[in-house]
């Protein structure tokens, strides 16, 4: 896949998938904007810039690979990977209804160019550590990318995981917080605290980064980073605005699992035109 | 399908080794043979015996520590690229700790992830019942298209580790730690999916898995001498199951104990059942652990205590043959 690296023009492609996003949840008059939103910038860049792989051999043995371990923003991934051509753009409307290809949470069986099923919080790190260690098994130069959500961390598995990754010195493991802030109850501060959360992460040995997860030019240094570390696992600590772009869901716990009306879809959409 | 042996021939049952150890050394062989296979342990290699196979292929070797859910979500990511893992650990362990990780990561996206859960059963003796797993085929049969084995003896472990690595989908195999009765000669062909037929009878038939096997042949010989002929069948597939035998037994015989060392309300005697109910109803017993947790002690000491002996089997047996219509 020919990359590209302009952050004006990843810019581009993450307004056109917000819109995506938008459009797809209000069809399916449910899922969870909000943190589609907030991880928008993050998926576009893996796919576009950053990562190895080639849509036309989704099987490709030394591809990288991307889990979306907060299942449940797939939306942002359905588009980005429709945009990338693994799987038909015009279709994305049919999201989370039945016999869709687009399922309500990733699911290898209907998508197979997905790396993983997920949507039960907690798994992905894990997930992604066996793929780093077969990579390594196999002297292959693929990278696994494993994109957390804030209130995900909150699940006791991400640091039994944690713990892992660096005894292995998995320098092909990268994972991304989108510390976005809130979660379905309210305010991650509120409902279980994840500060201090760089301390967290370095006590338990992985090279950290910490960068706003929206700037894609600061992703784009932070993917750099992680993949020239040796002997550590990297987690970039993305911080992110919850519903992004969207003024009226910016930040409004409301959005992390509620679809926008049509009047709101309107409106959101004349907001990112 | 010829029996394995005539109902007059005595099995010796002399004791093997434990179905763990099996296991531990059928891995290793595996090893050799298999590149893509690869083991993971969560701190208890020296029990499960996957110590074993760490010592000759240490960079095939995942030692995870203490935390079961991620041992088993790590398996899946190394069987989504292509490798053949086996994630072992006690069974109570591996099942109730990494049952939601079987479930999504393994089972749901149908990766080929082996599970394999040790010290299964009461037999596990002093250590009691927080480590004895006397639910994991409950759990194992409920993950949607997992297949389930449980191997009565070393040579059926041996066989049917070796089945599994070469079966592509998640499975689940059941172990003891206890030595086990030899009940098979070395040369024994085993399918997954397809029991063995022990022994020919037409009275009743006494279906077993793991070590209850040995005590239903125990239990056939006793019956015999009052008269009752026991076909005796080793489900070592407990998922999915030998249907055409359990039909064909139900039709031919019309009376059928079901044997394991379980739960017995939720373990392999009601999966039968409801293969009997819909092919030919006929008078069920079932021997199995009553609704109940166990205690420390002898292994012996608890299988007489918790009715899981060919005493138990055969006066089910009785009751069964006595209900036949």
């Amino acid at each position: 896949m020919q990359k590209i690296s302009n952050p004006v023009e990843l810019a581009g492609i993450a307004k056109q998938v917000r819109r995506e996003i938008i459009e797809m949840i209000t069809e399916a008059k449910s899922g969870h904007p909000g943190g589609s939103l907030s991880v928008t910038e993050i998926v576009v860049t893996l796919f576009f810039d950053v990562m190895r792989i080639d849509p036309a051999n989704p099987s490709w043995k030394d591809r990288d690979r991307f889990i979306l371990s907060k299942g449940h923003c797939c939306p942002a991934l359905y588009s980005v990977m429709a945009k990338c051509g693994y799987c038909p753009e015009d279709q994305l409307n049919t999201l989370r209804k039945l016999g869709s290809i687009y399922q309500g949470h990733p699911d290898v069986r209907f998508l197979p160019s997905l790396d993983a099923s997920t949507g039960s919080l907690g798994e992905g790190v894990s997930l992604g550590i066996g793929m780093a260690l077969a990579a390594r098994l196999d002297h292959s130069p693929a990278r696994v990318y494993v994109v957390l959500g804030d209130g995900e961390i909150q699940e006791g598995q991400i640091w039994e995981a944690a713990m892992c990754a660096p005894k292995y010195k998995l320098d092909n493991l990268c994972a991304i917080v989108d510390y976005n802030r809130i979660q379905l109850d309210g305010f991650v501060k509120d409902i279980m605290d994840l500060e201090p959360l760089i301390d967290k992460w370095r006590s338990f040995n992985w090279h950290t980064v910490e960068l706003d997860g929206n700037d894609i030019p600061a992703l784009q240094r932070g993917f750099a980073e992680a993949a020239a570390t040796k002997d550590k696992p990297t987690v970039l600590i993305a911080h992110t605005i919850k519903g992004k772009g969207v003024s009226f869901m910016e930040n409004n716990p409301k959005f992390h699992g509620t679809a926008p009306t049509r009047e709101e879809e309107k409106l959101a959409l004349q907001e990112l035109a | 399908m010829a029996p394995l042996l005539k109902p007059r021939t005595k099995f010796e049952l002399k004791l093997g080794a434990a179905t763990r150890e099996a296991f531990g050394k059928a891995l290793v062989e595996l090893g050799d043979s298999n590149p893509n296979v690869v083991v993971l342990d969560a701190d208890l290699a020296k029990s499960t015996y996957t110590a074993d196979f760490g010592k000759k292929f240490p960079d095939r070797f995942f030692e995870c520590g203490i935390a079961e859910a991620d041992m088993v979500a790590i398996g899946a990511g190394l069987a989504y690229s292509g490798k053949i893992p086996f994630v072992s650990s006690f069974s109570a362990f591996l099942l109730n700790k990494g049952f939601e990780q079987l479930r999504v990561t393994a089972a749901f996206p149908k990766v080929n992830l082996k599970s394999v859960g040790t010290h299964s059963g009461i037999s596990i003796g002093e250590d009691g019942p927080s480590q004895m797993s006397i639910e994991d085929i409950s759990l194992a049969c409920s993950l949607a298209g997992f297949v389930v084995i449980c191997p009565a003896d070393e040579v059926a472990m041996t066989k049917l580790v070796k089945a599994a690595a070469a079966y592509d989908g998640p499975l689940f195999i059941r172990a003891g730690r206890a030595k086990a009765p030899v009940v098979y000669q070395p040369d024994q062909q085993f399918e997954i999916g397809k029991s063995v037929e022990l022994l020919e009878g037409n009275d009743v038939t006494l279906i077993a898995t793991g070590l209850l096997v040995a005590e239903s042949i125990r239990a056939a010989e006793t019956l015999e001498a009052e008269g009752i002929s026991a076909r005796v069948i080793d489900m070592h597939t407990i998922k999915p199951l030998d249907r055409d035998a359990i039909a064909k037994a139900a039709r031919e015989i019309g009376a059928i104990v079901c044997a394991e060392e379980h739960l017995v309300d939720s373990g392999l005697g009601v999966r039968v059942a409801q293969i009997v109910s819909e092919t030919h109803p006929a008078a069920m017993e079932f021997v199995g652990i009553n609704n109940t947790y166990a205690e420390s002690g002898p292994p012996d000491a608890l299988l007489d205590k918790y009715g899981l002996r060919a005493v138990n089997v055969a006066e089910a047996a009785r009751r069964a043959v006595k209900r036949k219509r």
